[in-house]
């Protein structure tokens, strides 16, 4: 059931910027719309691009936030989260945390 | 247009309706929801939009391209591991297996942690077992990581936990000892809430969900708004989200106030406002499925509920779907025909920030 949900309105999470647009909504309240505007501003291309894994895909692995299939030493998890608070200038609790427990 | 079209039932019963049928049924669900919580009735733009969607003769419907929104979860993970009481499929893996499946196997916009028994009460004896497990997770997830749980007032009460059960105090008409007892046991779960809270934030928690507030009552919504402002406070770099358990609070109390607003009988937009001003930065909205109504009454309920919670609200909206809330039929295998022109409805006409 969550899958259809998925399918049939979701925006694919880490496979194109699902994860970016739901880092704004928890992060700054923002409504979808904004959201979605804020990323694309920040990456560069139109709303309707933030679902198109054709361009997604290239974004991610450029900018080093994390892709969906697994590249032995391409960053995911914390490496990616570090990557994605700092493009899309935000406070992520984890991120914080590792990086006060570096120094 | 064809006369008769495939639908269901909000049990899942498969049955066969003409348009003028399933528009009826669009418009006498739209009326239900607007005359309970004073709310506008759909346009006929609306109406003529979900007759479209729920008429479509494609098994599978979705939104259109550009019009996706966030799907976030509540312990969908669980799914993967748990058995069929929480609608799981029993396979044997680890919670941080069905975490990392969920993120990169489904494309989860977000995914989360909970505990088998999803109630805050009981994830506070074993809170350092979580923490362990909360922060492993979290250095390998790249989606945003809900801790999750319910905060389930019921478990405070006689037998399950110390406070008079008010259930069996109402009947006495013992109203006084009723309210006193609810009042007593909400002060109770705030305390776990936050307890439960600080320490997930101690350990980096990107996001504490609320799960299913107010299943207990009024008593139960205001705990959770309580404790919601409370770690607003101490924990401001968390951010907590919550979920409501029915369109409507129930006034198990009857007397309970939150920024002087009365909480029993709230309905979702007024909910919404309230977890606003709580600190939520995501609220979730739940509409009971009808079993004995058609999907598209329900679904055109659940949007006429959601449109008018989406205009008030300053924060997302999001719409619980799962089983047996937000059109989706209530049952443990929702057919993925209805499943999917709910997902669709809510965001095109109901303009849902997320489901």
């Amino acid at each position: 059931m969550h899958i259809a949900h998925i399918v049939a309105a979701g925006m694919g999470g880490i496979r194109t910027a699902g994860d970016l647009v739901a880092w704004m909504q928890l992060s700054r309240k923002m409504k979808i719309t904004e959201a979605k505007q804020y990323v694309a501003d920040k990456l560069g291309i139109e709303i309707i691009d933030l679902t198109n894994e054709e361009i997604m895909r290239q974004i991610r692995q450029a900018r080093g936030i994390g892709v969906i299939t697994s590249i032995a030493g391409d960053p995911k998890g914390m490496r990616a989260k570090f990557k994605i608070s700092e493009l899309l200038n935000i406070h992520i609790n984890s991120v914080d945390l590792f990086k006060s427990e570096m120094t | 247009m064809k006369d008769r079209f495939r639908t269901r039932m909000g049990d899942g019963e498969l049955v066969s309706l003409s348009t003028g049928q399933v528009k009826d049924d669009i418009q006498a669900g739209t009326r239900d929801a607007a005359a309970r919580a004073d709310i506008p009735e759909l346009t006929e733009d609306d109406v003529q939009q979900l007759l479209d969607i729920i008429t479509e003769p494609s098994r599978v419907v979705s939104v259109a391209p550009g019009q996706e929104v966030i799907v976030t979860d509540d312990g969908c993970s669980m799914s993967f591991y748990a058995g069929q009481d929480s609608g799981g499929i029993g396979i044997p893996m680890s919670r941080l297996q069905a975490i990392l499946t969920y993120e990169r196997a489904c494309a989860a916009d977000t995914t989360s942690l909970g505990h088998s028994d999803y109630s805050f009460k009981p994830v506070k004896s074993i809170i350092n077992y979580e923490m362990n497990e909360y922060y492993t997770a979290s250095m390998l997830t790249t989606a945003p990581f809900f801790y999750g749980a319910q905060p389930n007032l019921g478990l405070y009460f006689q037998p399950d936990g110390p406070h008079p059960n008010p259930a069996d105090l109402l009947p006495q008409r013992k109203i006084k000892e009723a309210r006193a007892t609810q009042e007593a046991a909400a002060e109770q779960l705030r305390e776990d809430l936050v307890f439960v809270g600080k320490k997930l934030n101690s350990v980096g928690c990107e996001g504490l969900n609320f799960d299913t507030c107010g299943s207990a009552g009024d008593a139960d919504f205001l705990a959770a708004l309580q404790a919601m402002a409370d770690l607003k406070e101490v924990t401001p770099n968390m951010p907590v989200i919550m979920g409501a358990s029915g369109e409507f609070v129930l006034g198990m109390h009857g007397e309970l106030t939150f920024n002087g607003k009365q909480l029993a009988g709230m309905y979702p937009h007024q909910q919404a406002k309230v977890a606003e001003a709580a600190g939520t930065r995501i609220f979730g909205v739940a509409i009971g499925t009808n079993t004995t109504k058609s999907v598209a009454w329900n679904v055109a309920r659940t949007v006429t509920f959601v449109k008018a919670t989406v205009a008030v609200a300053n924060i997302p909206i999001h719409v619980n779907v799962g089983m047996g809330v937000g059109g989706v039929p209530m049952m443990e295998t929702p057919p993925i025909d209805s499943v999917t022109r709910a997902s669709k409805s809510l965001v095109q006409i109901g303009k849902a920030d997320g489901l």
